[in-house]
């Protein structure tokens, strides 16, 4: 190599700013070599991808029965490759629209008691004292409420509906959240880097936003995506007494609801909503599993 | 004289502690900081040493207002900083800044260097334009001695003396009047001490700044300090010009911090004649009447249990906290001692 070329070379070299790698980089190529969290990842992506596309490829709808099939087995001649519930509906339609509402309800009753849970547990355990003793003796008491008397009570008063599911659901998940969320910033709040924040001048909310928060989201992330599964089976089981989503509109949990009294006659029925459920809750422990051990191997650092 | 950046008088830390069980309380009062008075000239460094718990990084935290004081005044350019309000106090703290002993503890894992390194200028310059605030990283990084290529880097990608290097990174950013030190090198390897303790030098001269160093190592103190100040049990034992601490030692805990450093030379170290300590510091909870420091003292007499030493300030300046000091300095030191004692 001439003399030129090398500090050609060595001026490029200088040039270039070093990309690191960010600890969630870092956790993430370690969860791509966890072969059980990857097939959970690619399940969950073929599953997500079907309930909506699926829809809409079939020829069958939802709500309108097919007078000429009521309770027909699977079978590719008749098109309804689930085959049909009592009423004549195309059960691989009604699998998919079920699919959406649940995968719908665990992902948004999640989301709802995340924003509430983190910010509230944050607080709560930053302050400290007095304002977290208030703040976490309030959570007790909600936990001390019985849920299922408090869903069936929203229910009468406002009516079935599906929103009022995610605000039933992520109002008492949001109390696991915090308290997840506090024990963990008791221990970061007492990190060195929180003390530098203040004494480069930064506010109380600007660290909470700044460093604690992004530090708790390795745990906040594993939780959520153990929550979600809880919020389906949840949700599968208000369906199941008849206070989940109304029909036409329905859900896996209502699906297998219907399928399990036609048990005898139309096993189908029961079968396929009830493994598309299991895989999908299979799949979201798998990657919780996975997640928590990609992220927390103590900051293997 | 120069009038000092910082003043401290008579600063006090307690802390209140709950020893009682179950239902029933019983409140102590820890001193971790007790009656503390000094001063710190513009462009000087001031070293703090004592044993561990004796409430060095306690007091570092109390100029700074991160440790709430219980009494005494710190006065910053003539302002008092006690007292202030969070709002108006975080105004100052862009002119003293903090640097800690765990170099990656205190750096946040989740952001790389160059938004630790501007995390000041963000909270103190909000109108700065990020290219801005990009230039300035790089310039300080350089000045610290890291590469600014390194600026997207995380910390748990650098060595524990380049971490602490970004430490002083962001404590310089804001340009600085006086950086608290805590403990800056006592988690690193020597080697890379040196290399820290020099940085700090050469960036002080080139900077103008006042440092306050606190360590418990007394060689690294004595190589960056100009005056000294010694610490027990939360008290001000002595406080000296550098020379005067090291080669005339006046309080007999400073006498015995220093002969505790052992000799790099094994063969003058094992014929050293060594009088080293009894016991263990006393437990802040309960500390002794009168001297704290009496119940390990070779030189204690009755008197010393009856009245808290006053520091005492000797005509070169020192000051010294123990009321044998002269007939201590006169029985035990050398000639040159004597002379000294006899003009104190």
């Amino acid at each position: 190599m001439s003399e030129a070329t090398r500090d050609a070379f060595e001026q490029a070299m200088d040039r270039r700013v070093i990309r690191g790698r960010s600890l969630y980089v870092d956790a993430w190529h370690r969860l791509l070599k966890n072969k059980a969290a990857v097939a959970a990842l690619v399940v969950l992506a073929i599953m997500i991808i079907m309930v909506i596309v699926g829809p809409m490829l079939s020829d069958w709808d939802h709500e309108i029965p097919d007078w000429d099939h009521y309770s027909t087995p699977p079978s590719l001649e008749t098109g309804h490759l689930f085959g049909t519930d009592a009423l004549g509906r195309d059960l691989f339609v009604r699998t998919m629209i079920g699919g959406q509402i649940s995968l719908l309800v665990g992902l948004v009753a999640t989301l709802v008691s995340l924003v509430i849970g983190i910010s509230y547990g944050a607080v709560a355990g930053y302050f400290g004292g007095r304002v977290d003793n208030i703040m976490m003796r309030f959570v007790d008491g909600i936990y001390a409420m019985p849920f299922m008397f408090f869903v069936i009570v929203l229910m009468v008063i406002f009516g079935r509906n599906i929103f009022l599911i995610f605000v039933a659901i992520g109002a008492v998940n949001w109390l696991d959240m915090a308290r997840i969320v506090r024990g963990q910033t008791l221990s970061l709040k007492n990190k060195d880097f929180v003390e530098a924040a203040r004494a480069c001048g930064a506010t109380e909310m600007q660290i909470i936003r700044r460093h604690i928060v992004p530090n708790l989201l390795g745990v906040v992330i594993v939780y959520v995506t153990l929550t979600i599964p809880q919020v389906i089976l949840v949700e599968s089981f208000l369906s199941f007494l008849g206070l989940g989503v109304q029909e036409p509109l329905t859900s896996w949990g209502a699906l297998v609801n219907e399928g399990a009294q036609e048990l005898e006659t139309a096993p189908w029925s029961l079968l396929f909503p009830a493994s598309f459920l299991a895989l999908t809750l299979f799949a979201f422990n798998f990657l919780g599993d996975g997640l928590r051990d990609a992220l927390d191997p103590k900051d293997r650092f | 004289m120069r009038t000092p950046v910082l003043e401290v008088r008579d600063l006090s830390v307690h802390f209140r502690v709950d020893t009682g069980r179950l239902f029933r309380h019983d409140y102590h009062t820890i001193r971790a900081v007790d009656q503390v008075s000094f001063d710190v000239h513009s462009a000087e460094t001031l070293g703090i040493v004592g044993e561990s718990g004796c409430g060095k990084s306690t007091l570092a935290r109390a100029i700074l207002g991160l440790v709430r004081a219980h009494g005494g005044s710190v006065q910053w350019l003539g302002k008092e900083l006690l007292g202030l309000s969070e709002e108006e106090m975080r105004g100052k703290r862009r002119e003293i800044q903090l640097i800690f002993q765990d170099p990656s503890g205190s750096l946040d894992p989740r952001m790389t260097v160059g938004q630790i390194v501007a995390e000041p200028l963000r909270t103190f310059y909000p109108s700065m334009s990020k290219l801005q605030v990009r230039e300035r990283v790089q310039g300080i990084m350089q000045l610290v001695g890291l590469s600014p290529q390194q600026i997207n880097r995380y910390p748990h990608e650098f060595s524990g003396g380049q971490c602490q290097r970004i430490g002083i990174a962001r404590a310089l950013v804001v340009n600085p009047r006086l950086v608290v030190c805590d403990e800056p090198v006592s988690a690193l390897d020597v080697s890379i001490q040196a290399q820290i303790v020099n940085l700090l030098k050469d960036l002080q001269k080139k900077l103008q700044l006042s440092l306050i160093f606190i360590a418990h190592d007394l060689s690294v103190v004595r190589h960056v300090s100009d005056r000294v100040m010694v610490m027990y049990l939360g008290r001000v034992m002595e406080v000296a010009d550098r020379d005067s601490i090291y080669l005339k030692p006046r309080h007999p805990y400073t006498r015995a911090l220093i002969e505790s450093v052992p000799i790099p030379d094994p063969v003058k170290e094992r014929d050293r004649a060594r009088r080293s300590l009894e016991g263990d510091m006393p437990s802040p909870l309960n500390p002794p009447t009168g001297c704290v420091f009496r119940t390990r003292c070779p030189h204690a007499i009755d008197e010393c249990a009856r009245e808290v030493p006053a520091l005492e300030t000797l005509d070169n300046g020192n000051q010294v906290a123990c009321i044998r000091h002269r007939e201590i300095v006169g029985e035990t030191g050398d000639g040159r001692r004597e002379t000294e004692a006899g003009s104190g």
